[in-house]
């Protein structure tokens, strides 16, 4: 396997995001900033970050367990929470989620999973009506290369500071803004459902997927490229495909175009259009 | 003689003319005792303007709203501005304006539209068709826009027009994060420009935009190089900065009496050659005018 660096400046890589946290939150004439802490490595980051940014007063933390999340997401988000010195505020998402749960009988876990994500979504987005903020995403590179979040879920966000750090990158970042190596260094987990592991579900590690994509994506190598790189043949493919079939988790719904001037197509205008 | 330079790298609001004419105009008050403010890329629009393009168009004349004043402050400072113009056709540049005693002394129109990757340039904006040095009170200068100097041409026919002082202005998304220090784009404008400044035994004095426009970061990272190569002035990154770069113009008669290349270059050499080539059809370029 030929050597593939991930390595980051870690203080250009903060000084860039804050940057871009601060100025996304206060152009938009608002100061404050609200997320979803779940006690995993991701949202850690997006906390410190935007705690950073716009200073700890000005965001809020949200706990949301579900009645079966494990006791260590709390602690670890609570972790997050002190450490930081941002408000905070647990929400028991258990009475949104079960009596919808006990009108759809027959959902398996997956379906579950989703709605409890999307029930999250909701949360950070009254909360931020609630505190006039913006919602900061969490989700990384590597996820959203493999669609490995639910679509109006975890993906849902005004802004994301982490989208284009894959998730060995974003450890490294998460270790110079001092997330506690506790949080840093626990198996990734969606923790969705009892036992649920991200690399179990996915079928190979970050370690192994962020080299073979930073490849594919960054340095644009083939697939052939990557076999001759030191990587499976079947793991390149699956890979390959898994980055295809779910690009549409990347993108806004599809616009049929009807008229001379359609939204997504050919009105083009940034999102900080006048700002 | 000496030429203090004022390299300004400001954010701007995209597509919003009166506050970043506000902004240049505060820095112009700010740059006490400088000779000329060079301000960067789209200065006075922001970068990604997109639909924006058509409206927010200036025309480099005393009788427009956004020039007007800019003029006026160029009675006691030579200025260079970028902005979007628009010609009597309609088409759309991305333009840059060196101001001077009220005048509109040279505009120099992006030659080379990047429309590739992150870039889409040549969607909004029409080309620009001529790479031309001009006559400035403090000697013959060239102007150029961002990836007009990710070329080798534009900077050597400006060396050839008599240019001895060459400005660049860009708005130059960050990318390309790994360990080192600075980014990829960053390291890749300052080694270019360094290499120009030597190759061409000139000044090149490089300014850059600061800020973000949806998740585009702009790293600022002012810099000027004496005909040696060497760094005069160096602004922050990621910041709004002005920087003062004090140019020792009698360096040019030292530099090329030791290194005298200007002299030796073969130009009739090059353009036999440059013949051959295209009559060839050896370049790899698209052939474009």
């Amino acid at each position: 396997m030929a050597e593939i660096d991930l390595t980051i400046n870690t203080d250009l890589a903060r000084r860039i995001l804050t940057g871009f946290i601060r100025r996304e939150v206060t152009r938009v004439g608002l100061k404050k900033a609200v997320l979803g802490v779940s006690g995993g490595v991701d949202s850690a980051l997006s906390c410190y970050l935007a705690a950073q940014a716009l200073g700890p007063e000005n965001v809020l933390a949200l706990r949301l367990p579900y009645k079966t999340s494990s006791p260590d997401s709390l602690t670890h988000a609570q972790l997050v929470i002190d450490a930081t010195g941002v408000q905070s505020k647990t929400i028991d998402i258990t009475p949104m989620v079960d009596p919808f749960f006990a009108a759809i009988p027959d959902m398996d876990k997956v379906r579950r999973g989703n709605v409890m994500a999307r029930a999250r979504m909701i949360t950070w987005y009254d909360q931020s009506a609630a505190v006039n903020g913006l919602v900061i995403g969490t989700s990384n590179k590597s996820e959203i290369l493999l669609g490995y979040t639910t679509l109006y879920g975890d993906s849902a966000a005004a802004i994301n500071p982490n989208g284009d750090l894959y998730k060995t990158q974003l450890r490294q970042l998460a270790r110079a803004v001092g997330v506690p190596k506790v949080i840093v260094d626990k198996t990734p987990s969606a923790d969705l459902w009892v036992g649920q592991t991200s690399e179990g579900e996915l079928g190979f590690t970050y370690e192994e997927v962020d080299k073979l994509l930073y490849l594919l994506v960054d340095r644009r190598y083939s697939a052939k490229e990557c076999v001759e790189a030191g990587f499976k043949q079947d793991f390149v493919d699956a890979v390959i495909e898994r980055v295809r079939r779910y690009h549409f988790k990347r993108m806004p719904p599809l616009i049929a175009k009807l008229s001379n001037r359609t939204v997504s197509y050919d009105f083009l205008y940034l999102r900080d259009w006048g700002t | 003689m000496k030429l203090n330079l004022a390299l300004v790298q400001i954010d701007t609001r995209l597509g919003v003319l009166n506050t970043n004419l506000e902004k240049h105009l505060d820095y112009i008050q700010q740059a006490k005792g400088a000779d000329l403010i060079v301000f960067p890329e789209l200065s006075l629009t922001g970068y990604v303007l997109q639909d924006l393009v058509p409206t927010v168009v200036a025309r480099p004349n005393g009788d427009d709203p956004t020039f007007k004043p800019l003029l006026q402050a160029s009675k006691k400072v030579d200025l260079i501005v970028g902005f979007t113009e628009e010609d009597a056709r309609h088409r759309f540049f991305n333009s840059a304006a060196y101001l001077s005693k009220g005048e509109v002394v040279y505009v120099h129109r992006k030659v080379y539209l990047p429309t590739y990757g992150m870039f889409d340039e040549g969607r909004f904006w029409a080309w620009g068709d001529s790479i031309r040095a001009f006559d400035t009170r403090f000697g013959r200068v060239g102007l150029l826009i961002c990836e007009d100097f990710w070329h080798a041409s534009p900077p050597y026919l400006l060396w050839l027009d008599g240019a001895e002082i060459f400005y660049m202005i860009s708005a130059s998304p960050g990318r390309g994060i790994s360990g080192d220090t600075a980014l990829e784009s960053a390291r890749w404008v300052e080694h270019v420009n360094q290499a120009y400044a030597s190759l061409f035994t000139s000044f090149v004095a490089q300014t850059n935009r600061v800020g973000f426009e949806d998740g585009l970061n702009f790293w600022g990272g002012a810099t000027a190089y004496d005909p040696n190569g060497e760094e005069i002035a160096k602004g922050p990154y990621h910041e709004e900065a002005l920087t003062l770069a004090e140019l020792d113009l009698n360096e040019l008669h030292r530099t090329r009496t030791r290194l005298p290349v200007l002299r030796d270059e073969r130009t009739a050499l090059v353009e036999r050659e440059l013949a051959r080539i295209l009559r060839e059809g050896r370049t790899g370029s698209n052939g474009r005018d």
